[in-house]
């Protein structure tokens, strides 16, 4: 498992980072607008001394290079746009805000998502069945930016039950939360569904039923583990776009998240902020996306095998 | 008094238009420590029958009317929880795929010694080394080291033997044996037959075995019922029918036997087989 590890960040998460790096460092420079741009025009002078400052008169590569070295020291850059503020000063500000945001959504998500998939695939075709997956295409035909104000007004305006602004007490965790996580629980109350139904038609169901074991037990102690497979392969990408800043989700209820950092330095061309920004997306994806790995490895001992064995060919 | 009664057991499927009759009508006893075989062709209705008996065709959409009384119990409109007592505990089955049969997340040990858990209340210790012991009397070599193993890592055969110590680690009283060799090579399929054959003569079980392979059959089984399309259309002594078959189907699968056959001559095909149906066709 380490060697599995091991292999994972050196021959597959460093490149891709340093891969992903480079694309975006080279869009956000072909982009056109610059940093320093504002109303009033800048004198000459001024913008070759800041571009000096900032050593964005160096050719492309040279800058690159020496950005992706102050990355691997821990350095990532200055902001262009607010003076005197690091990227990482900037993003470690905001960055816990959107993590507890997503924690929360993500748990949300599987909770809902499985109870609904699995009761879902018990009854196939029944009336719960149909319910719940009206539920979920209606959960992942809403978006946010619909589900979000419709459950503001209703629950905050209209019924006064819960706040609707504000990152403060518990209770304002609770509409972001629903509105974020309810998009991810409809696919993976779908993904379960599919699972777990595939899961009930195996022979080894069969055989599990033949033994004289509850419903129940065949459900929890035969079916779930490859009835989950598809939703815990979903979750690598779910956890990472969950965790690093929702956007819309921020903007309809006044959290100070990181989504806005992210738009703000996309407009403002504010492009250490923007790789910044990428930079950890890609690392939640590359992280979450090897927790998915071992925990498929975890539920599956046909792939732990194939997973061990493959390790120690390339080593 | 028999072990096993089933009076006019019918199951039939319904389709879009009309109905499917799978299994028509079919009555039969077994005894206890007798062994019954099966034998027909596939579509006949054989495995059907059987599963209908330990409850493992889904009603609905199937429609099962008859009496099968096991022990005293009748098994058809018994409720889930006698029905799942007897499952596993007294009546026990093994299927034809070893290779899908087991769960892939499970240890092989783990899954032998389910049916002590399930309806012995042991302990997973207890369990695990009744289920090593029974692993060793199925002829697994190695058994205490292999039951650590994962269904993957053994071959089709070792999987059936996997099967079968599952199926008699409670000492049941009927084995429902269907198709348990047809997905295995010769060679192993004889090992098979033989250790079911070991095992019912050592503990008395009553076997019921499906089979579409009359030579197989007549092997393990003392006693002989044919199916064809639903129907029951001779049953006895298997050395009888073998001898002196009544039923023309017999005789017709008789003479397809390649080890009864003239050496030269063209193999002889059941003719349902090349002309099906209609009401089977797709």
């Amino acid at each position: 498992m380490i060697r599995f590890l091991f292999h994972r960040l050196v021959f597959q998460a460093l490149p891709t980072l340093f891969v992903l790096a480079a694309l975006s460092f080279l869009l956000v420079r072909l982009a056109p607008g610059s940093p320093f741009a504002s109303e009033r025009e800048l004198p000459p002078q001024t913008l070759e001394a800041l571009n000096r400052a900032y050593g964005l008169d160096q050719p492309m590569p040279v800058q690159f290079f020496r950005y992706i070295g102050g990355v691997l020291r821990g350095d990532f850059g200055p902001s262009l746009r607010m003076p005197g503020r690091t990227v990482s000063e900037l993003i470690l500000a905001k960055l816990p805000v959107s993590l507890e945001l997503g924690f929360w959504s993500l748990l949300y998500a599987i909770f809902v998502g499985l109870t609904l998939g699995i009761l879902a695939a018990v009854k196939p075709n029944g009336f719960g069945d149909y319910s719940a997956m009206t539920l979920a295409l209606l959960g992942i035909c809403i978006p946010a930016m619909v589900m979000g104000p419709v459950l503001a007004l209703v629950f905050g305006l209209w019924l006064d039950w819960l706040p609707v602004m504000g990152w403060h007490t518990p209770a304002d965790r609770i509409l972001p939360v629903i509105t974020l996580g309810s998009t991810y629980a409809s696919y993976i109350a779908r993904l379960a569904r599919g699972g777990m139904l595939e899961e009930l038609t195996r022979d080894y169901i069969r055989t599990a039923r033949s033994k004289g074991l509850t419903e129940a037990g065949i459900l929890v102690k035969n079916a779930l583990r490859g009835g989950v497979q598809p939703v815990v392969s979903f979750l690598g990408p779910a956890a990472a776009g969950l965790l690093t800043g929702a956007f819309v989700v921020e903007q309809i209820f006044f959290i100070p998240g990181l989504g806005e950092t992210i738009v703000n330095a996309a407009l403002n061309r504010d492009q250490f902020v923007i790789l910044g920004c990428v930079l950890l997306f890609g690392a939640f994806m590359v992280f979450f996306n090897t927790l998915v790995d071992v925990g498929l490895a975890l539920l599956n001992p046909k792939i732990r095998m194939t997973a061990g064995r493959k390790a120690k060919h390339e080593g | 008094m028999s072990l096993l009664s089933v009076e006019k057991l019918s199951v039939n499927f319904p389709l879009r238009r009309g109905a499917f009759t799978a299994v028509d009508s079919v009555s039969f006893d077994l005894a206890a420590g007798e062994t019954l075989g099966i034998v027909g062709e596939s579509g006949s209705g054989k495995s059907v029958c059987v599963s209908s008996l330990m409850g493992l065709v889904p009603s609905p959409p199937a429609n099962i009317s008859g009496r099968a009384v096991f022990k005293g119990a009748s098994l058809l409109d018994a409720p889930g929880e006698t029905l799942r007592r007897i499952r596993g505990k007294e009546i026990s089955m093994i299927f034809q795929d070893p290779m899908t049969s087991l769960n892939p997340y499970h240890r092989v040990v783990d899954q032998i010694a389910e049916p002590l858990r399930i309806h012995e209340g042991l302990t997973r210790k207890q369990a695990r080394l009744r289920a090593v012991e029974a692993m060793a009397s199925v002829g697994i070599p190695d058994a205490e080291s292999r039951s650590r193993a994962w269904p993957h890592e053994f071959s089709g055969g070792m999987r059936q033997r996997v099967m079968i110590a599952m199926a008699m680690i409670t000492r049941p009283a009927l084995l429902i044996a269907d198709e348990p060799t047809t997905a295995l090579d010769v060679t192993v399929q004889r090992q098979i037959l033989d250790l079911i054959k070991t095992l019912q003569r050592e503990h008395g079980t009553a076997v019921l075995f499906i089979s579409h392979d009359l030579a197989v059959v007549a092997d393990v089984c003392e006693h002989l019922a044919v199916m064809r399309r639903g129907v029951m259309v001779e049953q006895g002594r298997s050395a009888e029918i073998l001898r002196a078959p009544a039923h023309p189907y017999t005789r017709g699968l008789l003479s397809c036997h390649p080890a009864l056959h003239e050496p030269g001559e063209p193999l002889r095909v059941m003719p349902e087989l090349l002309d099906p149906p209609a009401s089977e066709a797709p």
